[in-house]
């Protein structure tokens, strides 16, 4: 693994990626160019029907491109994570059998991989009885079975509290610190997005911008998109701990023209606990 | 033994019961029931064209049920509004069948046969038929059963380990296609995709994992089989109808069991 990671080749490459609405001819992405280097956490927003869950499954070789060329590193493993909410819980399925799904493992693997995640000895629960945490989690635990090098995950909080997914996005950056493993993954939770990428990348059937959480929070393409809710976002995550600032961000101006006065003063904040 | 017609008809259903509890709980699972009805329905159509051209009812049926189950499967691909298109194929495909039917000579006193079944004349070349079919698809799904399950569960999932739903997806339609021509004398048309339904919504309630559902609904279904025929030999009820009835209520007991 550490071979793997040193190569400069990105994990994924993409060039000029075009992708049709299903049985269609209208594009829901158009010309992107992507790559996701070892180690790095990478999160796509933008508004629904942007095309984010179209780019990961274009990554991912599950989408037929009508244009351009995507290069996955030879026998990369992909650890995968879908939306909860398709998981189908019409089918009585135990935690373990799942972990099972599609290739066995040994108990002592699944047992390890549910301690990583922070859910251990929930073997024997059901599928359906989990809370939404619970779920995420189990679903993680799934995709790290494979000892993933880059773990993919589309809108993991969907349906979680907030401390849920400030402790979700945690659990993440602690796998990602124990085994290495790049992430890419969809989100909605601009403010989490902020704390946590190493990259952002915003898209809306095209890349508006992509670059560090600050670059892409202060460029103007990603405030036309995101509006207010973005600018709040981008006043909680400078201004969290500066009491000269409301925290709602009603005291930044509404244009968005003179945000680099605060860029030299604070730098990007990390909560602990 | 197998001289006596009664032992015929046991060992018919016993036979089917095998392969419909794994395959209903498929279509309980990705919540095909409507693609069952439809693909049974078909096989009215089958029956009148079998009749009509002087084949095997069950090559007819076969070939009706394959043609439709595609069809449906390529329309749920393309993202069509189910529910609707569904319903006008598996109408359409049962009044024309019923239609076609009246058109052949003589066929017409049969029609309660091919609707409802007609399990009490089953003859040893169908029990053969019945038994070779079922153990070929129960084979077919043992086969690919982690693939069958994870693409039901999750399609994205399932292509992340490198399965093709849509491969799964055609296996499961011509599964059902096979298991509806074979059952069409032992419960008819019109009641096969309860045999798929029932026993699997019954076993659903009380187990914990895929396999056990899958082998629970086909325990149910034998004993609805049995239940349903010793009903109908004693108090002179439909055959066909009286399995389905047993099936029912192992259901409303099953449900019972689950609250309690």
């Amino acid at each position: 693994m550490s071979a793997f990671a040193t190569a400069s080749q990105p994990l994924i490459g993409a060039e000029g990626l075009t992708v049709n609405r299903p049985g269609t001819s209208e594009p829901v992405l158009r010309d992107v160019d992507f790559r996701i280097d070892p180690g790095e956490i990478v999160t796509v927003v933008g508004p629904n029907g942007s095309g984010k869950s179209s780019l990961i499954r274009a990554l991912l070789g599950h989408m037929a491109l009508a244009g351009g060329k995507v290069a996955r590193r030879p026998s990369l493993r992909i650890g995968y994570v879908p939306q909860r909410v398709q998981i189908d819980t019409a089918i009585p399925m135990t935690v373990r059998r799942f972990l099972s799904l599609p290739r066995r493992v040994p108990d002592a693997a699944a047992a390890a991989a549910l301690q990583r995640t922070g859910v251990p000895g929930l073997e024997r629960r059901q599928l359906s009885q989990l809370s939404g945490g619970q779920f995420q989690r189990v679903l993680l635990a799934r995709a790290l079975l494979c000892e993933p090098h880059l773990l993919v995950l589309d809108e993991p909080t969907q349906g979680l509290d907030q401390p849920g997914i400030v402790a979700f996005y945690r659990l993440l950056e602690e796998v990602r610190r124990e085994t290495g493993a790049a992430v890419l993954m969809v989100s909605h939770d601009l403010l989490v997005v902020m704390r946590s990428s190493d990259r952002v990348i915003c898209l809306n059937g095209h890349v508006c911008c992509q670059g560090s959480p600050e670059d892409v929070s202060a460029a103007p393409e990603y405030r036309a998109l995101f509006g207010t809710e973005g600018q709040d976002m981008l006043a909680l995550y400078r201004h969290r701990h500066d009491h000269d600032h409301d925290q709602t961000g009603a005291c930044l101006p509404g244009h968005g023209h003179d945000h680099g006065r605060d860029h030299h003063n604070h730098t990007p904040l990390r909560v602990q606990g | 033994m197998l001289d006596d017609f009664f032992t015929r008809a046991l060992l018919a259903g016993l036979g089917l019961s095998l392969v419909v509890g794994p395959l209903g709980s498929f279509v309980v699972w990705r919540r095909m029931a409507y693609f069952g009805d439809s693909t049974a329905h078909a096989a009215i159509l089958g029956v009148a064209l079998a009749l009509a051209f002087d084949v095997s009812i069950y090559a007819g049926t076969l070939a009706v049920a394959v043609v439709m189950a595609c069809t449906v499967s390529a329309l749920v691909s393309r993202g069509q509004a189910m529910d609707t298109m569904l319903g006008v194929l598996s109408h359409s495909a049962l009044a024309f069948g019923v239609v076609a039917i009246s058109f052949v000579p003589g066929a017409r006193s049969d029609l309660s046969g091919y609707l409802f079944g007609d399990i009490l004349a089953v003859g040893r070349g169908d029990l053969l038929l019945i038994w070779t079919g079922a153990l070929l698809v129960l084979g077919l799904l043992c086969l690919r059963w982690q693939r069958l399950v994870a693409s039901s569960l999750n399609e994205e999932l399932a292509m992340a380990a490198g399965i093709d739903p849509r491969v799964e997806r055609m296996i499961l339609a011509l599964a059902l296609a096979v298991v509806v021509a074979l059952a069409i004398r032992v419960v008819g048309s019109l009641l096969i995709s309860a045999m798929l339904i029932v026993p699997a919504a019954a076993a659903r309630g009380l187990t914990r994992s895929p396999e056990w559902m899958a082998a629970l609904a086909a325990a149910i279904a034998a004993l609805s089989v049995t239940g349903g025929l010793y009903a109908s030999l004693h108090v002179d009820t439909p055959a066909g109808p009286s399995i389905v009835s047993a099936a029912a209520v192992a259901f409303v007991l099953s449900q019972a069991l689950r609250r309690g």
